[in-house]
């Protein structure tokens, strides 16, 4: 079935029927949150739209929302593939084993997990390196701080949020040596009311720029509210805080999601390992606000130029662990495997990392 | 570390914001058990206030118009719940649970086409010379008015049930419906008041939630807080003042922790996230360790279902 | 008017007629539900009923994970059933399915990489012990300082879900995760992988064992002394004493069991469907239960339908999302719904609806 699929999308793509009807091609979207949670969830289904656009009739996307990971998530997955999918995109850290329990008994279904580590025939990772960002804006954070204290409200003590942290602080501290961390863990993704209580308690240990690497833009309207600085984080969030954020870290996945489904319709589908960031748009930096300084602007604008160029890594020696250790010599940078499992501050992040 | 970077000023005015959802919607459940209803629906009826209370607040540009619709909304979504237990007389417990599962799906419905939108800012209370004061002008009188309108509240439903007629028909109703009954009282009709009552008062919190103290709409966005209100209903015996001891407390710990976290405090996170419940638990076991007498404040028809068979 | 009147006796007819009646109302105001989101209704209220079970592609997939997704429930529900049938009011099921994962999880993971049949019994008593330890708190609490069972037993369902986090970030992690919160697979690894008896109907050994302890419950409740005086506790507290019931005993007995049931529950959860101790393995099962064992009407046989109807409103829903685009907002609208009427409708079975002039 899926055979006469491809042929037949390969034959209409041949003679110009790209709008035909019975060339589609059938992507499914897990998402873990509801659509409209304003973050990740729906940045992945932005990226979902964008197929839409890109193809028109000749793909036809499904999607299942607020999927919990685990048991659940590979029952939607085993659905969505008797269902016809063709690539199945699964975009939470925790559908990784369900995805390859699935993959494997589906092994004409292409599968795409996002942030995830593990790889089959059929099923590729992809991710964004958010840390690209984390530099930009820890930089401008750096700058922007009075008070030489940013707020960080971080969700579960992973790697990947670790790592924001240490980016983040390495930008600021780079540009500002008095700066100072202050994280705090809330230990959920979502639950606005505990993520505003968070952004107050920093903003009362003198915090005067607030970062997050949680989903919802509680902290942003509390930002606006005490009139201090904050960052968008996976949306732009320009609603929440007109005055408050300064720029935002923005997940765009829509030309990734493209370019896969193009590659199923072509029949090259390979599996990868993607981990992009600045340089291919996967990591955008929101538009710089108004009240950042020109020059301060310039600065942030030249170092996301040069890390889409190649030219700067976020973590570049000499740096040293929290404890003192060296980690990185001079000019030395930081290898992708270390980065993936990263589970440690650098030197000057203030605080115990939960463990 | 540096302690002396807790200021226990503003310390106090944020447990207050992090109260005082729980605390509306806990006064309104404690009229509504007291009147012998258990209604674990808190949840759903407080989500069902947050969405009600923001949109009609983006669409007038009004947040008390919001307010009341949070109200209304709230107390139409409990009058459900008193039509099925005290018409019907379904199991309580099963539709409080069914009411939360409801009130969460179609908050998330009705909200749709709200995430993203701001609402309109709800004034500050700003009294002149008093607002200024030191300490106690932030801690008193530079509030949001849903604050003190949380304690007016909890006095006026202090003085209803002990001071009043009503409020004494209200026990009486809890404690021993058939008795009620047979002095001529209408055990249904006094019951739906409370729970609409209850819903209310419960969509008001939820509303305080969309419009105070987070304010914006997300799917999802009472987390639980309809759950520790009906914790904490229990945990003040059933008393309304203790409503108060038992919110501030529950926010206040919540509002530590997370200070104790930015300060550095070298205890993990993870475990100083279980605080605001463990000590919940604690202080509760004290209260009814310490007076048996009083933990045996729950009405004693809480619960049971109530048919007039004459 | 119209009004309700007792009936002598409560209707048999009614008590199997009034559950078809309440799924005929929700097909029919549910169509109504989807309609006005402007989806086909007779196609959507289709899919969720009889699509897991008869359609060509999905069915006998859908068929298999009935069970798998009604298992757990029913298991914890039992267990609830018997405490609230003695007025004991647990409603923190959900944290000690939560510990008993940790509990059980946690021997496997000692043990790892042990082989052996023994792995899996071994952490099923210790998923079993660490359900009935959590529930023993508000026992004792209760027992000894007379503290509301409902208010510590739902505070630690909080306990519970932050101590998880602690594990999986901490000792529970797994070494070879790259630091990811979340513990070894149980399931790759054969003395820690749940075995499947039966496929086709999703019968993997939790569930044999859960179907087992339904049976087990009944004979408790129905034909044993415990059971009996469970009952008599609940119904009258006061015949209870006289009768020579021990209340504590009661209360440590019927929340130890339900915690019991809910570790056990817990652990069949991690070691099958879920695989890994994660921070998002619990999905509220434990709060689900409590509905199920009352739509079951504290019955066992009820609470099989019960949880087998929730089941496939889960997984029919998933359908209706996956083939009309209906969100899953829609979806949980459509389950309350379901479950006011099945509650609403139950009122048949011991009223009588009767036509009476006023009197005044």
């Amino acid at each position: 079935m899926k055979f006469t699929t491809t042929l037949a999308a390969a034959a209409a793509l041949a003679l110009g029927l790209g709008g035909s009807a019975i060339a589609q091609t059938k992507a499914g979207f897990i998402y873990v949150g509801p659509v409209g949670d304003l973050g990740w969830s729906y940045e992945h289904d932005q990226g979902r739209q964008a197929v839409v656009e890109a193809f028109g009739d000749a793909v036809e996307t499904t999607y299942v929302e607020s999927v919990p990971e685990g048991a659940d998530a590979e029952r939607v997955m085993t659905q969505m593939a008797l269902g016809g999918a063709d690539i199945i995109f699964t975009t939470s850290f925790g559908y990784m084993d369900p995805t390859l329990n699935v993959a494997a008994k589906f092994p004409n279904v292409k599968f795409e997990h996002a942030t995830g580590y593990k790889r089959a025939d059929n099923v590729s990772t992809y991710s964004a390196r958010f840390y690209e960002g984390r530099h930009v804006i820890g930089l401008i954070a750096g700058r922007m701080t009075e008070s030489n204290t940013v707020g960080y409200i971080a969700s579960f003590p992973i790697p990947e949020v670790v790592r924001g942290i240490n980016a983040a602080y390495l930008a600021a501290k780079s540009v500002n040596p008095d700066v100072q961390f202050k994280v705090v863990w809330v230990y959920t993704w979502f639950d606005p009311g505990k993520e505003a209580d968070a952004a107050n308690a920093l903003i009362e240990q003198g915090a005067d720029v607030i970062m997050q690497h949680t989903d919802s833009p509680a902290a942003m309207t509390i930002a606006e509210e005490k009139g201090i600085f904050a960052f968008g984080q996976a949306s732009d969030m320009m609603q929440f805080g007109p005055t408050a954020r300064l720029s935002s870290i923005i997940d765009n996945w829509g030309p990734y999601y493209v370019e896969r489904v193009k590659a199923v319709m072509d029949g090259t589908w390979a599996s990868v390992d993607t981990w992009d960031g600045i340089a291919p748009g996967m990591v955008e930096i929101g538009e710089f606000s108004d009240r950042i300084p020109a020059d301060v602007q310039a600065e942030a604008q030249a170092a996301s130029d040069a890390i889409a160029a190649g030219t700067l890594h976020p973590f570049t020696g000499p740096i040293n662990k929290q404890d003192g250790s060296v980690w990185l010599a001079a000019g030395e940078t930081a290898d992708d495997g270390t980065l993936a499992g990263m589970n440690f501050y650098v030197e000057g992040v203030e605080g115990e990392l939960p463990n | 570390m540096d302690f002396s970077a807790l200021n226990p000023v503003s310390l106090m005015v944020s447990l207050i914001i992090a109260a005082t959802p729980i605390l509306l919607a806990a006064v309104g459940e404690l009229v509504v058990e007291k009147s012998g209803v258990l209604n674990l629906g808190v949840e759903g009826m407080m989500i069902i206030g947050a969405i009600a209370g923001f949109a009609i607040s983006v669409e007038t540009g009004n947040p008390w118009i919001g307010m009341l619709a949070a109200m209304f909304a709230g107390a139409i979504l409990a009058l459900i719940f008193g039509f099925m237990t005290q018409f019907l007389m379904s199991n309580q417990v099963a539709t409080g649970l069914a009411l939360t599962l409801f009130g969460l799906g179609m908050a998330a419905l009705l909200g749709q086409s709200y995430t993203g939108m701001k609402p309109p800012s709800t004034p500050h209370l700003n009294i002149p010379v008093l607002s200024d004061l030191p300490v106690v002008g932030s801690i008193l009188f530079s509030h949001d008015p849903m604050i003190y309108m949380s304690i007016a509240l909890v006095t006026g439903v202090w003085y209803f049930l002990n001071r009043t007629r009503g409020g004494l028909v209200l026990r009486a109703v809890g404690e021993n419906h058939d008795a009620a009954h047979s002095l001529g009282y209408n055990v249904v009709l006094i019951r739906m008041g409370a729970i609409a009552f209850g819903g209310a008062c419960a969509g008001l919190g939820g509303a305080y939630l969309s419009l105070v103290r987070v304010p914006q709409w997300t799917e999802g966005m009472t987390a639980g807080a309809g759950w520790i209100a009906l914790a904490i209903v229990v945990f003040a015996s059933w008393k309304p003042w203790r409503l108060i001891l038992g919110a501030y407390l529950f926010g206040g710990v919540t509002i530590l922790q997370l200070n104790l976290q930015a300060l550095g405090i070298g205890i993990s996170a993870a475990y100083l996230s279980m605080t605001p419940y463990l000590i919940t638990i604690i202080v509760m076991v004290i209260i009814s360790a310490d007076r048996r007498r009083a933990s045996m404040n729950a009405p004693a028809s809480l619960g049971r279902i109530f048919h007039a068979s004459h | 008017m119209l009004r309700l009147e007792p009936r002598q006796q409560a209707s048999s007819t009614m008590r199997w007629l009034t559950p078809i009646l309440a799924v005929a109302i929700t097909m029919v105001m549910g169509g109504f539900l989807f309609a006005a989101m402007g989806k086909d209704p007779f196609e959507a209220i289709k899919i969720i009923f009889l699509d897991p079970f008869f359609h060509e592609t999905f069915g006998p997939y859908s068929r298999s994970q009935l069970m798998v997704k009604a298992g757990p429930l029913i298991l914890i529900a039992t267990g609830l059933s018997i405490g609230f049938r003695a007025g004991v009011w647990n409603i923190g099921a959900e944290g000690q399915f939560v510990m008993g994962a940790i509990a059980g999880g946690a021997v496997g993971l000692a043990l790892y990489p042990a082989e052996g049949i023994w792995v899996l019994p071994l952490m099923t008593i210790a998923g079993a012990l660490g359900g009935m330890a959590w529930a023993m708190i508000p026992a004792f609490l209760k027992i000894k300082f007379n503290t509301n069972e409902i208010l510590v037993s739902l505070m630690l369902v909080y306990v519970a879900y932050n101590f998880l986090a602690a594990m999986v970030t901490g000792p529970l992690k797994s070494p070879d995760g790259f630091g990811f919160p979340e513990s070894r697979s149980f399931t790759s690894v054969d003395s820690t992988h749940l075995p499947m008896i039966y496929e086709p109907l999703g019968m993997h050994a939790g569930v044999m064992v859960a179907l087992a302890l339904v049976i087990a419950a009944y004979v408790m409740m129905e034909r044993h002394l415990l059971g009996f005086q469970i009952r008599l506790t609940g119904e009258s507290p006061r015949a209870a004493k006289f009768a020579g019931v021990n209340p504590a005993i009661i209360v440590a007995v019927t929340l130890g069991i339900s915690g019991a049931l809910a570790g056990m529950a817990g652990l069949f959860e991690v070691t099958g469907p879920a695989g890994k101790l994660t921070t998002n393995f619990p999905v509220g099962y434990g709060f689900t239960a409590i509905i199920v064992a009352f739509l079951g009407r504290l019955n066992p046989i009820g609470i099989v339908l019960a949880g087998l109807l929730m089941a496939l409103t889960y997984i029919g829903g998933e359908l209706a999302q996956l083939s009309l685009g209906i969100p899953a907002a829609a979806i949980s609208v459509f389950q309350g719904m379901m479950l006011f009427f099945l509650l609403a409708v139950d009122v048949f079975v011991n009223y009588r609806l009767v036509w009476k002039k006023e009197v005044k």
